[in-house]
Parts: C-alpha cells; structure tokens; sequence
C-alpha cells in the first residue's frame, strides 16, 4: 500500500512536468478531453498535428513502458452496457464542462481557478455518489 | 518543434499515468469508493501532478512560450450550467467504468475489448455533445 503511494506521488510529478512542458513549451493547457474532443468534433482543427503529436505519445509511451517491462491490466469491467453508458456519460460530460480531470483538475487547481476547483468538487461529487448507488445499492460494478 | 514538445509532454503524461496506477480502474473506483476498501492513491497522484504545474503557472508571469504564441487567457470568473451539468455527467461515467479520457487512451494498448468499447463511446459521446450543449444553454430552467 505505501508502495502505491509512492508510485502516485511520483507518477503525479511525471504527469504534473508533462503540463508543464505542454504549458511553457506550446502556450497550450494540457486537457486530455478537449484535445481529443477537438479533433472529433472538428473544432481543433487548426492545431490538428499538434493534438495528434500529444496523443500518440500518450498512447505510445505506456506500450513501449509495457513491452518493457511488462503488461498491466486495467481491471475494467466486461459489462459492455456499463462501459458503453461510462463512455457515453464522460465524452459528453467532459465536452459540456470543457474539461475532465486533466484540465479542470490539474491545470485548473494549479492556477487557483474557481471553475476548475468546482468542477472538480462536482466530479467527485458524482462519481462518489455513482459508487455508492451501483456498487453498494445495485450491485452492478 | 511544435509537434515534438506535443508528442514529450504526450508521452510523459503517458509514463505518468501509467507508472502511478491511475490506468488502473480499480484504483481510481477505489478512490470514489469512500464507503468501501477506500484507496488513498489518486490523491498522492493529483497532488504530485499539482505541484510542479503551479511552478509553471508562476513562470508563466515572466515568460513566453517557447515555440512562440501566446499563453492561454486567465480563467474564467463565474460558473455557468454547462459547467456544473458537464462535470456532473462526467462524474457519473468516470464512476461507473473508473476511466476518464487521459488514461483511456494511455491503456488503450492493455485495456482489451473493455477498452476500445469504452473509448468508442467516449469518441461517440464527444462527437453528439456540441448539439447537446446548445440544447442545454436554450432549455428553460425548470419551473
């Protein structure tokens, strides 16, 4: 259990450097949900290489790190009703809000946003809420 | 240069995510889980990723990117309905499979078929949400 901590801890850093190379390099916020969105939706298509640079590192480095040293596993849940409504739920969510845990999350927190902090504040709200509603109600996740 | 410092800050947000187990579903379930076998770790991870992001913030004061442009514009001051509604729905789906789209794409080469078929939805949920936003800045709150 420490170990895990100490993984997040320094897993975080990595991901916290990884805004910040995004920010001071590019000038741009590192949300995950709006640089994918924008390629989906047609609204990003001006920085269309960019977008499409990020992601292929974000895909890519967890592969070679995998092939490294071995495959994780997600531990997602098979039910494809679940998966589907999950999905369904978060490009929309995140798309509505403008953002998901990277952006309103990291990004936002870091600059003392008010609508970073209170997305966030929603978003774990709810996804606590959820918890307690199909896991210990319904017992379905 | 452009595209190399996307595909650098990309792939450490990939390493990240991976190496602090928040590709791991369970983790993060387990985080939201605060009335079951609580999990402490996604806070370890945001707090981590906060730090140095707040450095950047402070330079960004006395800096310029360094591919040019500008940086982005102070956020803004006051909540509107597509916030609240948005991260809400977000919550209830990052809740219910315990994925959200940085590390859907990540695990995508070890998530299986749960993987794809989540981010298949995901893509089709932000492919119909520009119609959904416009519907919800004209709907009359409730009465």
């Amino acid at each position: 259990m420490q170990h895990d901590w100490i993984m997040g801890l320094a897993g975080g850093l990595i991901i916290g450097l990884a805004g910040a190379v995004f920010l001071l390099a590019n000038g741009r916020i590192m949300g995950a949900s709006g640089l994918i969105g924008g390629l989906v939706d047609g609204s990003g298509k001006a920085n269309r290489a960019e977008r499409l640079a990020f992601l292929a590192g974000l895909f890519g480095v967890p592969l070679v790190l995998s092939l490294l040293t071995g495959w994780k596993d997600t531990h997602a849940t098979g039910n494809i009703a679940v998966l589907v409504a999950a999905g369904l739920l978060v490009g929309i969510g995140t798309r509505i809000a403008n953002g998901c845990t990277s952006g309103h999350g990291v990004c936002g927190i870091s600059r003392f946003s008010f609508r970073g902090i209170v997305a966030t504040v929603f978003y774990i709200l709810a996804g606590g809420l959820t918890i307690v509603a199909f896991r210990h109600v319904l017992g379905v996740i | 240069m452009r595209l190399f410092f996307a595909l650098l800050a990309g792939g450490l947000f990939g390493a990240g995510l991976h190496l602090s187990g928040m590709t791991d579903t369970t983790k993060v379930q387990g985080w939201l889980d605060v009335f079951g076998q609580w999990d402490p770790t996604l806070a370890f991870v945001m707090g981590g990723a906060i730090l140095p992001m707040m450095v950047a913030w402070r330079l960004t004061r006395v800096t310029r990117p360094l591919v040019g442009g500008a940086f982005p514009p102070a956020p803004l001051p006051e909540l509107d309905r597509r916030l609240i509604v948005g991260s809400v729905l977000f919550g209830m789906g990052w809740g219910l499979a315990g994925l959200c789209p940085g590390p859907a794409i990540a695990s995508l080469s070890y998530g299986g078929i749960s993987g794809i078929v989540f981010l298949a939805a995901m893509l089709t949920g932000m492919f119909v949400a520009p119609g959904l936003r416009d519907r919800l800045d004209s709907a009359v709150p409730a009465a």
